[in-house]
């Protein structure tokens, strides 16, 4: 149930996120879900991919600093309060979020894709899905 | 071992009295041979026999670097052409380099020099030694070259450049002493973990670095990195080139062969002696070089002197591991700052390599430092959270430190520049039209 996402450290400087997206077009891994977040001087890339463990050892030899973190990907209802609903009950469960991005592009199944970085991964997936919250298998959210 | 017990390990009074004797002739010498000197004695007022001996030493006037570039290249030899048989030269950073010159008894006393300094680091006849400094007109690869050769090593000349290879030849030569600079050996041990080689297929023990300021904790890093001994010997061009002091296993600092070179300490700003265990400007007069005999040359490196006999039985003059310059000192607003400083803040930080560069600027009528630091791989977690509390970490250290607010900027891993030679560590893009 746990996610293998990649964070990859960026400096600001022009033309290193095109880098990345390059060396993994290259190698035919293609990105699930991203999100960037940064300072005024460094960045940190996070990514989900098709195959993970190929992905890592390829930047790394790149020269990239990557560090694998496990995340959770949550299925939503896309409609309103959907996010709220899951929010609320790792709240309830004191879970706390130390980052989360969202989809919304699924067209097949009407849903958003929320990727949350979390405490404890093994209790969030335990609370979710005691609340009948849909947590994406690995395996699926990479073949996506 | 002492290769040179008679010198080396000389009773102190005694040693005195040869100082003087040496200085006698070697005053006597540069008046009568070098024209620059007996102008500039001549204008002092100072005529050869009011020096008697090193207590008249300060009534000498100092060499600088600019005396030297004012006499480009050949005006201060003392020695015709004829008798000279090696040329050396500094790198010029701006303009032309400094140029020195040798006699064949010059030559002796430097090999005779090296053979000290490497011995009481620990070589041995039995040692295999590679030496990465440049064959040239640098004075490191030729002058660690012929002392080694008169102790008996067996030398690998591998010079500098393609760090590939000359791991390659440390594994196959099986290597067992390295020359080359601090910076070099940081940077080789990055490419020998890069190319996978095990540092068991490595038969390195000792390392003899110099040509550049270091500081203790690069020290560290370097025999944590290679597991070996590393020493520090010390020299410039000017006054011989390597070997005018070097380290022996005690680690007191560096001995100084006094019987070639009386070493001072003055105060950079007003050129006043200073006493033993004071810091201050190292100073040198050459007693014993024929070619190019120096009196009291500014080497603009910042040491202490200790004369109190060192326990590995030695009794010369040792001086305090040269880790800055009076011309690497940065003033930010209005504080005194040494690379060096920084440095070991950086080094005691878990996660930072010891590569940094600190960017100096302008902005309006203030000085802004930055420090760009490598960040190592192994401390990124992927968290926001990690990355500033190390930020803040060096920030704070940096603080304490220097007592002024410095910006810190982490960096990718191998993004700064490199050296196979010195290391550039500042970068001042403060224009200062008024100084």
């Amino acid at each position: 149930m746990k996610v293998n996402q990649l964070s990859v450290f960026l400096e600001n400087k022009s033309g290193r996120l095109a880098r990345v997206t390059k060396v993994l077009g290259e190698n035919e891994i293609n990105i699930r879900a991203l999100s960037i977040a940064d300072t005024t001087d460094f960045g940190i890339l996070r990514l989900i991919v098709s195959k993970p463990k190929e992905a890592y050892s390829i930047l790394k030899s790149e020269g990239f600093v990557v560090s694998e973190t496990e995340v959770i990907a949550v299925c939503i209802p896309d409609k309103p309060g959907g996010l709220g609903g899951v929010l609320a009950i790792l709240e309830a469960a004191q879970i706390n979020i130390e980052y989360l991005y969202a989809f919304v592009g699924n067209t097949h199944t009407k849903n958003a894709l929320v990727i949350f970085r979390v405490e404890d991964c093994d209790r969030a997936v335990e609370v979710l899905k005691e609340k009948g919250v849909q947590v994406v298998k690995e395996e699926n959210v990479y073949s996506m | 071992m002492i290769w040179d017990e008679k010198y080396e390990c000389m009773d102190r009074e005694q040693l005195r009295e040869l100082q003087s004797e040496r200085l006698r002739e070697v005053v006597d010498r540069v008046y009568n041979k070098v024209p620059f000197y007996r102008q500039l004695f001549d204008r002092e007022g100072i005529k050869p026999g009011d020096i008697k001996g090193v207590e008249d030493l300060s009534k000498l006037p100092f060499t600088t670097k600019d005396t030297l570039r004012g006499n480009y290249p050949y005006g201060l030899f003392a020695e015709p052409l004829s008798k000279i048989v090696r040329i050396h030269a500094s790198s010029g950073t701006t303009g032309k380099p400094t140029v020195v010159g040798y006699t064949k008894k010059d030559l002796d006393t430097w090999a005779e020099l090296i053979a000290r300094i490497v011995v009481q680091a620990g070589a041995t006849e039995e040692d295999v030694v590679q030496i990465c400094f440049g064959y040239g007109l640098f004075t490191g690869g030729f002058g660690l070259h012929y002392g080694l050769e008169k102790l008996g090593t067996t030398i690998i000349p591998a010079s500098i450049g393609n760090t590939r290879r000359q791991i390659m030849l440390m594994e196959d030569f099986a290597t067992s002493v390295l020359v080359s600079t601090p910076s070099y050996a940081l940077y080789m041990a990055e490419v020998l973990q890069e190319m996978g080689v095990e540092r068991e297929s490595l038969k390195l023990r000792l390392g003899l670095f110099g040509g550049e300021p270091w500081t203790e904790s690069m020290r560290e890093q370097i025999k944590s990195k290679w597991d070996i001994t590393a020493t520090d010997n010390y020299g410039l061009s000017e006054i011989i080139g390597p070997g005018v002091s070097g380290e022996c296993l005690e680690f007191k600092g560096l001995h100084i062969s006094e019987d070639h070179f009386i070493p001072e300490i003055i105060d950079p700003e007003t050129g006043e002696s200073l006493d033993f265990g004071e810091e201050g400007e190292l100073v040198f007069t050459a007693l014993t070089k024929e070619a190019f005999p120096v009196i009291r040359y500014r080497t603009k490196d910042i040491s202490i002197l200790w004369d109190q006999p060192c326990s590995c039985g030695r009794t010369t003059a040792r001086m305090k591991k040269v880790t800055g310059r009076t011309d690497d000192m940065l003033i930010i607003r209005g504080v005194n700052v040494y690379p060096s400083q920084i440095e070991s803040v950086l080094m005691e930080i878990k996660g930072v390599a010891p590569h940094y560069q600190i960017m100096v600027e302008r902005k309006g009528h203030l000085d802004n430092m930055e420090v760009k630091v490598e960040l190592e791989e192994e401390l990124f977690t992927g968290s926001f959270r990690d990355l500033e509390a190390v930020e803040k970490k060096i920030k704070s250290g940096l603080n304490s430190v220097l007592g002024i607010d410095v910006r810190v900027k982490l960096v990718e891993p191998k993004t700064l520049e490199r050296t196979e030679g010195k290391s550039k560590r500042v970068i001042d893009k403060r224009e200062l039209t008024d100084s």
